[in-house]
């Protein structure tokens, strides 16, 4: 007797568990693949998933087994011209003759590497494990000026858009029954009477005493049918409560140098930090806008096609794109609705008497309202006078200023993990 | 086949399958088994597809399993072969069960489907329901129930102990998997409704006695045979069963979960002494009763092609020297036996009645039956490993000894080297020979508590390099510090691992 059972719709995830506990158990593993291949990624693949490589060795579960060495007799197939008694020099490369039949081919064969794919969600997950936006508690916590308006409970007045009716007539329900009981008792006690007496029938007195009864039991009856239906204080109204939420919109500000000296290549490794800096925020805040600022001896605010690929030559003036920043932040971006992040990069070119300007420009306009200001110096050769400016502002504004020198593209995600990392112990 | 003129018309001539048609092969296939003697437990046919077919490779094939990160891992690594199709997923898995659970593919076409019925759902449920290794050694009407309670326990652990602790005892456990088995005594059935009403019973019981093993109450010192005392008395192979009843720092629940793995390797074990008969088995099956149902007109030409096809990749015999060679392939090992004892009795040459003086004319079908119900691979191949067998797959044996720089070739497909052979293959296939034989040896009772085992090598085969590893999981269990001494069969020690390491320095 057979049964044909078709299982195809049953759940097909039944290893998501395991899967996962070997995500977890391999986490260092799977960090450092992740981290290798968004340094050598492409930009517009930054984002997907991807494979990830352990060496098999640390995944290895042991067993007891036979290793090298020892008399051992091994029956192949297959024999070509082999002669009893015939003796050749062992291969060499493991296996050939040796072991054990698994551990032969296991070893001979080279699969040394174990490889295998994780999702985009994974991949992001391992990319930004152990980073944190700086200070977001913070915020949260000192300007909630938006608030939202949630349930709580029920109250017994309000407006009759909010009434509850269920519970309303449910309260109705119980004051009818409080309000009625005696009079129940006495009904349900001359019933019981009138039952008794009605065994002594067709006796005259005791017909008299079922009238009396009975007539009592409708007046009763008629008094609990007088009790009104619904009362004022049975009204109840859903209880709406005003809740101050932390904002979730953040701002991203993308503030780069355009200027003669900054070659595509060094662009690219910019394009790269802004772009790990926004999956970053993507991944904190419900909705991210992102404004583009370029800048040579003047500032403009551009879309992102023209910020990364159009050329412009010239001196630089950064200060410009700074006081740009400040008057589009006090334009749309109110720093209490909005949690501002500005990154900036930069060859660390700027004219000469303008560091000044800068510094004091930060200090006084931005970063008094963005949560985060990280400049990024991508450059090989020495410091300049900006990163020397920059430099007491790191220290007048430890919290809210970061800045790093990034010298090649793989220095990006490092740099980036650095500017991120998690430290909430020391800002509490 | 006389009466041929009488055929039938066939049951399908597309490729596309359905439940219909599944049905239809299997009632006919069902009653040619049945002709052919062949004793099933009922067949639970499950349509699938390949990510469940994934799932249950995942978790060692079965329906269900706990959960452990090296399923996870099997998981991945399953997958991804899959996806860059450098492995193709098996057609079918078959578990000895009852009724027996088999799987099918749905990408299959309607040819495979009957192929895989005939090869798991009669010829695998009649091995597992024959074969006196299952027979003695599993429960096939208990393993899902006692699966399920294995699953739900682990779980309450993981969520009483945390995921954790609940991982690490199974890390350990699993490593020393293959020493928990019993390979002479019967175990006790697994009874799946009992089982969780007992256990409590015996978490209570087991901490009682244990002891024994640790009591602090000085015993009368009988200082002169304090030498020969040893615990346990007689060594015992079954290291997962000596951990569960004596190791002494380890909680109730934690016994349980040994236990649990004890019992599933247990379960497994004739599995692995039988590969090359059971598929040997299947193959045979398939082969005999799908070409039966062509003789009765009830399949196609273009399904026997396709039939064939596989059929021939499944038993093909890669020669040792291609570089895809990998040990001798059960399937065609077993399957060209089981077809050359039916020759044997069959068609017998005079070499045959010289070999096989017993079988050599007999009904096939009962030497056939016979050979399934009471052999093992190992006195299988030893039993019916028939000279022309030797000579088709050209067989030829290597003697490689460690201490010389050659090979040699000690054997190959002659008068004198055919019984030689088949010694050899046979040993090849000794569960006892392909792992190191490691047994408990004693316990430090009135001392450190230190556990000591002994392998015992085989032609002088050393540990491989794993094992201090495989000793660290087992100190996990134990407690306490952990010995292992390889000896050579006059007693001499030649290696000693030592879990904690720096027992090294001060035992040298």
């Amino acid at each position: 007797m057979s049964y044909i059972i078709d299982r195809r719709l049953n759940s097909k995830k039944k290893s998501t568990v395991n899967r996962q506990r070997f995500l977890k158990r391999y986490k260092k593993h799977i960090k450092r693949a992740v981290e290798e291949s968004v340094n050598t990624r492409s930009i517009k693949e930054i984002e997907q998933g991807g494979s990830v490589t352990i060496p098999r060795r640390d995944l290895s579960e042991p067993v007891f087994h036979h290793g090298e060495g020892g008399v051992r007799k091994r029956v192949f197939p297959g024999n070509k011209e082999f002669m009893e008694g015939d003796e050749f020099r062992r291969p060499s490369g493991g296996g050939g003759g040796g072991s054990g039949k698994g551990q032969a081919s296991n070893s001979g064969e080279g699969m040394d590497e174990f490889t295998f794919n994780i999702d985009q969600d994974e991949f992001l997950d391992f990319m930004f494990d152990g980073l944190e936006l700086p200070f977001l508690v913070k915020k949260q916590l000192k300007d909630s000026t938006q608030y939202e308006t949630r349930r709580a409970g029920f109250t017994n007045s309000g407006s009759p858009e909010k009434l509850h009716v269920v519970r309303s007539l449910r309260a109705a329900h119980a004051r009818r029954i409080a309000l009625s009981g005696s009079q129940r008792k006495q009904i349900r006690e001359n019933k019981k009477q009138i039952w008794e007496l009605e065994k002594l029938l067709p006796d005259q007195d005791a017909q008299n005493k079922i009238n009396l009864l009975q007539e009592e039991i409708d007046e009763l009856t008629a008094r609990i049918k007088r009790l009104p239906f619904i009362d004022d204080f049975d009204l109840k109204y859903n209880n709406m409560v005003k809740v101050p939420v932390p904002s979730s919109k953040a701002v991203m500000f993308c503030v780069m140098d355009v200027s003669g000296s900054m070659t595509q290549s060094i662009k690219d490794i910019a394009k790269r930090f802004f772009i790990l800096l926004y999956l970053f925020l993507k991944r904190n805040y419900k909705r991210i806008e992102v404004v583009f600022v370029r800048h040579h001896t003047h500032a403009k605010e551009v879309d992102e096609e023209e910020f990364f690929y159009s050329r412009e030559t010239g001196g630089t003036i950064v200060s410009s794109a700074l006081s740009l920043t400040g008057d589009i932040i006090h334009d749309r971006y109110p720093a209490s609705e909005w949690n501002i992040y500005v990154a900036q990069a930069s060859d660390g070119d700027n004219w000469d008497g303008d560091s000044d300007t800068c510094r004091q420009l930060l200090a006084n306009r931005v970063l008094p309202s963005v949560q985060y200001f990280a400049y990024v110096e991508i450059t090989t050769g020495p410091h300049q006078n900006l990163w020397l400016e920059y430099e007491r502002l790191r220290e007048e504004f430890p919290e809210e200023f970061a800045m790093h020198q990034i010298e090649g593209p793989a220095d990006i995600y490092p740099v980036f993990r650095k500017l991120f990392e998690k430290k909430t112990e020391s800002a509490a | 086949m006389t009466v041929a003129e009488k055929k039938k018309s066939p049951i399908s001539t597309g490729s596309e399958w359905t439940f219909e048609l599944i049905e239809a092969y299997d009632r006919e296939i069902a009653r040619v088994a049945a002709e052919y003697q062949l004793d099933t437990y009922p067949n639970q046919i499950e349509v699938i597809t390949s990510e469940q077919m994934m799932d249950a490779y995942a978790s060692v094939g079965m329906p269900l399993n706990y959960n452990h990160w090296s399923f996870g891992k099997q998981f991945v690594e399953t997958e991804q072969n899959y996806k860059r199709g450098a492995m193709g997923l098996a057609y079918e898995i078959v578990i000895n069960s009852n009724p027996c659970i088999a799987y099918l593919m749905e990408e299959n076409t309607i040819t495979m489907q009957a192929l895989v019925i005939a090869h798991a759902c009669y010829g695998h449920n009649s091995f597992f329901k024959g074969n006196y290794l299952f027979q003695t050694w599993t429960d096939a009407s208990a393993i899902i129930d006692y699966l399920l309670f294995a699953k739900k326990y682990i779980s309450d652990c993981e969520e009483r102990y945390g995921v954790e602790a609940v991982e690490e005892l199974l890390d350990s456990c699993h490593a020393l998997m293959n020493y928990g088995v019993d390979r002479y005594k019967r175990p006790q059935p697994l009874t799946p409704a009992e089982e969780r009403e007992r256990q409590q019973a015996r978490e209570e019981y087991i901490q009682r006695h244990l002891n024994e093993l640790w009591n602090t109450i000085p015993q009368k010192e009988d200082s002169d045979e304090k030498e020969d005392l040893r615990f346990p008395k007689e060594p015992e192979e079954n290291l997962l069963y000596f951990i569960e009843k004596n190791a002494p720092l380890l909680e109730p629940w934690q016994r349980e979960i040994v236990r649990i793995v004890r019992k599933i390797s247990q379960y497994f074990y004739p599995q692995k002494q039988t590969q090359v008969m059971n598929e040997g088995w299947a193959c045979f099956w398939h082969y005999t009763l799908l070409h039966h149902l062509y003789n009765e007109g009830l399949v196609t030409e273009g399904f026997m092609v396709e039939f064939l096809h596989s059929h021939t990749s499944v038993v093909y015999q890669p020669p040792f020297d291609v570089p895809y060679f990998n040990g001798i392939n059960p399937y065609t090992l077993g399957y060209n036996m089981m077809q050359d004892i039916r020759r044997i009795c069959e068609n017998p040459t005079d070499e045959d009645r010289e070999w096989f003086p017993d079988i050599a004319g007999s009904d096939w079908l009962t030497t056939l039956h016979n050979a399934m119900h009471n052999y093992k691979d190992e006195s299988f191949i030893l039993q019916f490993l028939s000279p022309k067998m030797i000579r088709d797959l050209k067989l030829f044996t290597i003697l490689d000894d460690a201490d010389k720089p050659n090979l040699k070739v000690t054997s190959i497909h002659n008068e004198s080297g055919y019984q030689r052979i088949r010694e050899d293959l046979a040993a090849q296939y000794n569960l006892g020979n392909r792992e190191p034989n490691i047994q408990v040896y004693n316990v430090n009772v009135r001392g450190d508590r230190a556990l000591t085992l002994r392998h015992y090598m085989y032609n002088g085969q050393p540990l491989g390099d794993s094992s201090s590893e495989v000793l660290k999981h087992l100190h996990r269990l134990w407690g306490f510090n952990v010995h292992l001494e390889s000896v050579l069969p006059d007693g001499t020690v030649t290696t000693s691992y030592h879990c904690p390491e720096k027992e090294i320095q001060e035992a040298v």
